[in-house]
């Protein structure tokens, strides 16, 4: 009994710098922050050290009259159009280098290195991509595949900027995603493959047969966890576009950033309750990932 | 079977089929080599930059000669060393990361022992917590953390920006795994001898779990040394405190826009990551796997 006690007490007090500082930066601003959303906050009020004013729905209000905040939201659900791209080329990818052809090592370790690039060094190669006189331009200029009216900054014209951006998305992305696929192939017992092999059917029918459905659960985690980056994608657009031009790249965290912290007219009230509806859409987009793979699997079987 | 097929295949084959199966294998590297230079041409052409010798004349933009620099130095990278201050920004990436490292392995670790060792009420609710946070969308987290960072007087310091991100769900994860598959025998013996429970987690687990340990650092030295909004956030008061990530982009809006001096500041920013990477990119590999199986 006493021994129990001692032992309790002493779990807390090991367990005590972890909860303190998950209570402090992780649930106690998330509870905060939704108050916060139905709340005047900032600018002079926060200023003079005023306590927030409760007023109800009237930031939501303000955010359904704001075209900003709608081009940002569009943009943002746009932007999950990278997530059937990067889970379709990383899975590709990760059949193309699961062998053990000669060099194959060599390959994984090198597509992988832009994973474990910063954001900030992919915003000074990739400029200099998309430059007007870049890399991109030059290639295309090669191939005589240059777009009507010659060689122009990708990251400057409101039409290429927002695929300009969405592309670095999946250049650091599709190593990571590769790897998981390939370890979900690795899980394949390869008696199945050559069963297939041997009843005569073609290396497409063993994908989509054999790898698709028992690669299911590593199907649904991957894009799950693209789905959610896709509509969180902040660092990205700051640091190729800052939004801009003419708002084309402008995403629905960047508002929430945008809102709290720039210039002298800081919103916390506004960027919270933004912040808010980003959450509501991410979790609604995990149901439906959740529903959409079980209900397919649930035909499959 | 499989043992059958693979050895009287090839034998039973006419010699068409193995050309035809040489031109599949070529027709494989030619697209892995595509997809090579899809990953890696920035870096390729970064590093050519940050080698060319930019007295010897010429742009960026001349292709494909600046692809493959005529005269070679080692110039932009002390250039840009000495006229940046990178030495600075070096140091300050070097105090946050470290400070990051230290604090990411302590908590996880304290945190991890009772959870997979000890029974105490509360243990199944702190899990679930725990887990919770892997789950819940914080997207006005960095807004209350930074008015609580203000309050605290940490706002523009760079224990401000490791405090929040040390106690984490993935940390407390691995080591919790890594202490389970420590024998109980061994616990039970260090306990007749009257050791306390620090000096078990000292002496005799976390030796035995370095393996995991030097996992959870290398992770966290990448995410940490790259890390770019938060600590952006945290130090826009403070632009000296600021790490190599955010200075980095810093000098590319500068007045004296420098192309080959920008790239050698890259290049000494990607240095510690990419080694760390090489060395151990097994290690980084099979730690993303885990997550899947």
């Amino acid at each position: 009994m006493r021994a129990n006690w001692r032992q309790t007490l002493l779990s807390y007090t090991f367990l005590a710098p972890a909860l303190i500082l998950l209570v402090v930066f992780t649930f106690y601003p998330l509870a905060y922050g939704s108050y916060l959303g139905f709340t005047e906050y900032g600018g002079a009020r926060f200023a003079q050290g005023q306590p927030p004013r409760w007023v109800g729905l009237e930031n939501f209000r303000t955010l359904w009259a704001d075209d900003l905040f709608r081009t940002s939201l569009l943009n943002s659900v746009k932007y999950l159009l990278v997530v059937p791209a990067l889970q379709l080329a990383s899975l590709a990818v990760a059949s193309l280098v699961n062998n053990s052809l000669p060099g194959m090592a060599f390959f994984r370790a090198a597509y992988y290195v832009p994973v474990v690039t910063s954001i900030s060094l992919a915003a000074v190669m990739w400029e200099w991509v998309y430059n007007k006189d870049g890399t991109l331009n030059w290639v295309l200029g090669f191939l005589h595949l240059l777009p009507a009216g010659g060689a122009f900054g990708w990251l400057n014209n409101e039409n290429t900027a927002f695929w300009a951006v969405m592309l670095v998305t999946f250049w650091r992305g599709f190593g990571y995603y590769m790897v998981l696929y390939l370890a979900g192939l690795q899980n394949i017992p390869s008696e199945l493959e050559e069963a297939a092999v041997l009843d005569g059917a073609s290396a497409w029918q063993r994908f989509w047969r054999i790898t698709v459905p028992l690669m299911r659960p590593t199907i649904l985690l991957c894009s799950l966890l693209s789905t959610i980056a896709a509509l969180r994608v902040l660092e990205e657009v700051l640091v190729l576009t800052n939004g801009g031009p003419l708002n084309s790249t402008y995403t629905a965290l960047m508002y929430v950033y945008f809102k709290a912290f720039q210039g002298f007219n800081f919103d916390y009230g506004l960027a919270s309750a933004a912040g808010l509806v980003v959450a509501v859409v991410a979790l609604a987009l995990s149901v439906v990932n959740f529903r959409l793979f079980r209900d397919s699997s649930g035909e499959g079987g | 079977m499989s043992a059958v097929s693979r050895t009287a295949v090839p034998r039973a084959l006419p010699r068409r089929r193995t050309r035809t199966r040489a031109a599949r294998h070529l027709g494989r590297y030619v697209l892995l080599v595509l997809i090579l230079l899809f990953a890696v041409f920035p870096f390729l052409w970064t590093l050519a930059i940050a080698l060319t010798d930019k007295r010897a004349g010429g742009s960026i933009y001349d292709f494909p000669a600046s692809l493959f620099p005529r005269a070679l130095t080692l110039n932009n990278f002390q250039q840009v060393y000495q006229t940046f201050g990178l030495g600075q920004y070096v140091w300050n990436s070097i105090s946050i990361t470290a400070m990051t490292i230290v604090g990411t392995l302590v908590v996880s670790a304290l945190a991890a022992y009772p959870l997979a060792r000890f029974r105490f009420p509360g243990r199944n609710l702190i899990f679930a917590v725990i887990v919770a946070t892997l789950v819940l969308p914080g997207e006005t987290t960095f807004i209350v953390n930074t008015l609580t960072l203000q309050k605290l007087h940490l706002l523009g310091t760079h224990l401000g920006v490791v405090i929040p991100t040390i106690a984490g769900a993935f940390g407390i994860f691995l080591m919790r795994q890594a202490f389970l598959a420590i024998p109980q025998s061994l616990l039970e013996a260090a306990r007749l001898d009257g050791a306390n429970e620090l000096t078990i987690l000292t002496r005799i687990m976390l030796p035995l779990t370095r393996p995991s340990l030097a996992a959870l650092g290398i992770f966290t030295l990448v995410g940490s040394w790259n890390a770019y909004f938060w600590p952006m956030l945290v130090l826009s008061a403070a632009p000296d405190k600021v790490p190599l990530s955010v200075a980095v982009l810093k000098l590319k809006g500068q007045f004296n826009y420098d192309p080959f001096n920008i790239a050698a500041g890259s290049l000494i920013m990607m240095l510690p990551v990419l080694l760390v990477f090489l060395l151990a990119q097994r290690l980084f590999m099979r730690g993303m796997e885990g997550a899947v199986k």
